[in-house]
């Protein structure tokens, strides 16, 4: 049993069939999605271990379509009780918006099937006193200097349990269920001198997925925090960034951003269809580019793939139970194929994958991204950086921001190095760049091959309303860009 | 649950304190809601329903050693009682891993409270229906939500606080094409159909300006005046980095590190306060100290106080007054000014009306140099006379030009803006803010 365990799992017999039963099978669907979560977060900053949490959650979101309305009803009250109450109130809710809803058609067909995450060494094989050293030989290696004046080391696990039942009046009946394993890992070092304040991190917002503790030797866990030290160090002498129209080289870490923001989220059904443009924003595309926009340089290919083992976004199936598959939503530059789940698909007429997540219990789905990627090239990263005549190589993302329609955007990394005639010649600091997403795409004249290629994701992309925060998954190899707006900071 | 939360609350925490050994303390936070929501788009409902939740989370402590969880409240005593219980043994066995805490900081001197903000909120069916109506066939998208909220504090030594409050919020937009929009939001504790239809009137009047074919302004410098909501995006920024935090502070990673370093100020005209006697916010905060009405950031331009949690509080050698772990307001206000609100136009002249900004983010955190984007109504103007709606634009600043020597001046009544965000659980917080009119704002793309 999991040492995050403190009472039976989700998929117990007993939950299932009280689920079941609560199930209303005289109307057009109904569902009922079951998310248990437990979590510890452990985190040692400055050689001081701050209070160990240990989260549990758990309930249950009960979906019901009917007559043409459909009705949403999330609590965490999983007794007979208070599944009859949800399901009374999901029924009142159907009944209020049928007539009024935005066209949608109920689901038609059960989905039944499973997934689990790959675990190579489980998390509990290493007891809490480990993983607390573990973290405290971190902190020793980042706090080697007086003017390192910040730092931490952190380890968060999460397990999540989901069981979606459904049922409709023609008889049919689905089950998925799912169990994620989820390791996120943190260094950060942050140096001063004055004015000038240089921080380095590692992992969290790229080097994080699914699995055991071989998670923190996919990604070097054990070799960064000596590295990230000295390199926030090393930033607070470095020069600024130039500026300048120049080529601008960006490392996985910082792809991971730069696919997200300006291929992702444009590129998501229900913000081209206007269910986000009143908090997350709209977007630049529209229905009639799929087939046939370049949205970049024939080099680029980006695929949507929940298949990819360990990937934090992987799964069987999304929350509406379409199954997941891999798809190319970009071709040579061409774009394909939206990001949109099966409501999503039908409303707007665009081919889309299966992408209808929520975050939890609490929350309905909606378009998201899942894993979200960029497939190696043929270059290596050595001849890209030699190609290079006046540019930047930039790594690990600091500062983000974009438009509602997903267009202009300027975005900062933490450590930039110059290149200059093929040769890198020093650091930079406070690196930032700035374009627009279709221009900026269609430069691209550079994409490494799977040697640099590195399977990431970011555990916090916030949208909708209800507002919720879900991971996404990417990977990419280095890419490098041509006549892109490069700055620094203040002088 | 929700009416009778609080006794649920107090009776959970009693029988825990009951179970608890030797010199234990336990520390509990409970935040819980029952919110009925309604998404729409293009008028129509996308997504509706409710979300019924609440969280208990614990800290359980020993001396100076203690371990914290936490467990959802399902209203069912049994089970509730039996997970704890669970809860607590899992923490008994993590604690004797660790080791003793420097900076633990609770208050041990129990400071009772209770608020309770009762509201009159339409039944979900007559708000649908007052919503659409209102919406008239124009293309409202936007989401409404609305009931209890509420959280509490309690611990083993006696201490009660509870904040309760029934309110709505509709959040939405009119949109006329593409990216322009009039933004709007209704919220509050009673529905007046009054009120709502003179917000509804005030953006049919903004929709009928953006009618107007936009104009693309070159990147450059431009007289701007930043309405209440889009200054909110800037103190939300500095907020969220620690500007206004004794930790981010003392480790030199404020955006205001110059203010430190430096003693750069901001124009005279900037008063900031954490100002929880006027905001919505509870004043309590999860290890029971209890916040003063009033803490001054800024005064004069000048760094005053910061925001000092508990554990701050202990490694950094100054007293707590009752922030929370992040050190971020919850209920941040700007002191108004002399321009006249109405006589705003006049006052810009010729330049830029912005009336929302939109994702910001920082070009040079130490520097406090920003970056962000216009978002849906922003205007250029001239004699004070909207000329033509203005295509997005990107500005990139520095917060000691933006509220320092190029602020001309702030408007003489500073508007209330309820926090709209939902993550996890509808927000609390507030921010009361007047807008601001500066001579030169710098726009990059």
């Amino acid at each position: 049993m999991s040492e995050l365990l403190i009472e039976s799992p989700a998929a117990s017999v007993e939950i299932e069939e009280r689920l079941r039963a609560a199930l209303p099978a005289d109307v057009d669907h109904a569902s009922a999605r079951l998310v248990e979560e437990r979590s510890e977060h452990l985190r040692v900053r400055r050689h001081q271990l701050d209070p160990i949490f240990n989260q549990f959650d758990a309930g249950v979101m009960i979906a019901i379509w009917h007559d043409g309305g459909l009705g949403y009803a999330a609590t965490n009250d999983l007794s007979p009780a208070g599944l009859d109450d949800a399901v009374a109130t999901a029924r009142r809710w159907a009944a209020i918006t049928a007539g009024s809803m935005v066209p949608v058609s109920a689901p038609t067909g059960h989905a039944v099937g499973s997934y689990e995450s790959p675990v190579e060494v489980t998390w509990d094989s290493m007891p809490l006193a480990d993983r607390i050293e573990l973290l405290q030989q971190q902190s020793r290696l980042l706090g080697i200097d007086d003017r390192i004046v910040d730092w931490s080391a952190s380890l968060v696990r999460r397990e999540i349990d989901q069981l979606v039942l459904t049922v409709s009046s023609d008889g049919g009946e689905g089950r998925i269920d799912q169990h994620f394993r989820f390791l996120y890992p943190g260094l950060r070092a942050t140096a001063n001198e004055g004015t000038n304040t240089q921080t380095r991190t590692f992992g969290a917002n790229a080097f994080c997925g699914q699995g055991g503790a071989e998670v923190l030797g996919r990604y070097g866990f054990g070799d960064a925090a000596s590295r990230i030290a000295e390199q926030s160090l090393e930033l607070l002498t470095a020069p600024n960034c130039p500026s300048g129209v120049m080529d601008l080289l960006l490392a996985p870490d910082q792809m991971v951003l730069q696919i997200h923001e300006s291929i992702g989220h444009p590129l998501e059904l229900d913000r081209i269809l206007g269910d986000e443009r009143n908090y997350a924003g709209t977007s630049f595309v529209t229905p009639e580019m799929f087939g046939e926009f370049r949205y970049g340089s024939e080099l680029l290919n980006v695929t949507f793939d929940p298949t990819v083992p360990g990937q934090l976004a992987s799964y069987a199936f999304d929350d509406d139970g379409t199954p997941a598959e891999r798809h190319h939503l970009i071709d040579n530059g061409i774009l394909v194929r939206g990001l949109g789940g099966a409501t999503s698909q039908e409303r707007s007429g665009v081919p889309g994958v299966a992408n209808s997540r929520a975050v939890s219990w609490n929350r309905p789905p909606i378009d998201r991204m899942a894993n979200l990627n960029v497939e190696p090239g043929e270059s290596t990263v050595a001849e890209l950086i030699s190609s290079i005549e006046d540019g930047v190589y930039l790594h690990t993302n600091t500062s983000w921001s974009i438009d509602d329609s997903r267009n202009k955007f300027q975005f900062g990394c933490e450590y930039g190095q110059r290149v200059v005639d093929g040769e890198i010649v020093g650091t930079v600091r406070n690196p930032g760049y700035r374009g627009i997403s279709r221009t900026f795409w269609r430069n691209l004249k550079g994409v490494a091959d799977r040697d640099s290629f590195t399977v990431m994701g970011t555990p916090n992309c916030g949208k909708g309303e209800l507002n919720q925060m879900v991971g996404t998954g990417h990977a990419s190899p280095a890419c490098l860009f041509g006549d892109v707006e490069v700055f620094g900071g203040e002088a | 649950m929700s009416t009778g939360a609080q006794t649920y609350f107090d009776e959970i925490v009693a029988a825990a304190t009951g179970r608890l050994v030797g010199d234990e303390v336990l520390l509990a936070n409970v935040a819980g809601e029952r919110t009925d929501f309604i998404r729409l788009n293009h008028g129509d409902v996308r997504q509706a329903g409710t979300v019924d939740q609440r969280v208990l989370t614990v800290d359980l402590v020993e001396g100076r050693r203690h371990v914290a969880g936490s467990i959802p409240l399902t209203g069912v005593r049994s089970l509730d009682d039996a997970r704890l219980s669970a809860l607590l043994g899992q923490l008994r066995e993590q604690r004797r891993h660790v080791e003793d805490d420097p900076f633990l900081l609770y208050n041990t001197e129990p400071v009772s409270t209770e608020r309770v903000e009762h509201g009159e909120i339409p039944a979900p069916d007559a708000a649908l229906a007052d919503i659409r109506a209102a919406a008239g066939g124009r293309d409202l998208v936007g989401i409404y939500a609305a009931g209890d909220t509420y959280s509490g504090f309690a611990n083993s030594l006696g201490q009660r606080n509870w904040f309760q409050s029934a309110t709505f919020n509709l959040d939405w937009c009119f949109y006329l094409r593409a990216d322009k929009a009039a933004k709007n939001l209704y919220a509050g504790f009673e529905w007046d159909d009054d009120a709502f239809a003179a917000k509804v009137d005030w953006s049919i009047r903004q929709l009928a300006a953006l009618e107007r074919d936009p104009i693309d302004l070159a990147p450059g410098e431009y007289r701007t005046y930043l309405a209440p909501r889009a200054i909110e995006e800037v103190t939300q920024l500095l907020s969220w980095y620690g500007a206004f935090g004794q930790r981010a502070h003392e480790t030199r990673q404020t955006p205001l590190l110059k203010m430190l370093v430096e003693d750069l100020t901001l124009s005279p005209l900037v008063n900031i306060a954490e100002d929880t006697a006027g905001g919505v916010a509870p004043n309590f905060q999860s290890a029971g100290f209890v916040r003063p009405d009033r803490v001054p950031l800024v005064v004069e331009g000048a760094y005053a106080d910061t925001l000092v949690s508990p554990r701050s509080a202990e490694e950094y050698g100054v007293a707590t007054n009752g922030a929370g772990d992040a050190e971020q307001p919850e209920s941040l206000s700007i002191a108004p000014g002399a321009i006249p609100t109405d006589r705003v136009g006049e006052a810009l002249g010729s330049g830029l009306y912005v009336g929302n900004l939109w994702y910001l983010n920082f070009s040079d955190q130490a520097a406090c140099r920003t970056t962000g984007m216009t978002r849906f109504a922003t205007f250029w103007m001239d004699d004070g006379e909207i000329v033509a709606p203005v295509n997005v634009l990107r500005f990139d600043d520095t917060a000691f030009r933006l509220l320092g020597d190029r602020l001309e001046g702030l408007t003489d009544t500073a508007e209330v803006l309820l926090d709209t965000s939902t993550y996890e659980q509808r927000s609390t917080a507030s921010q009361r803010l007047p807008g601001a009119l500066v001579s030169g704002m710098r726009f990059v793309l």
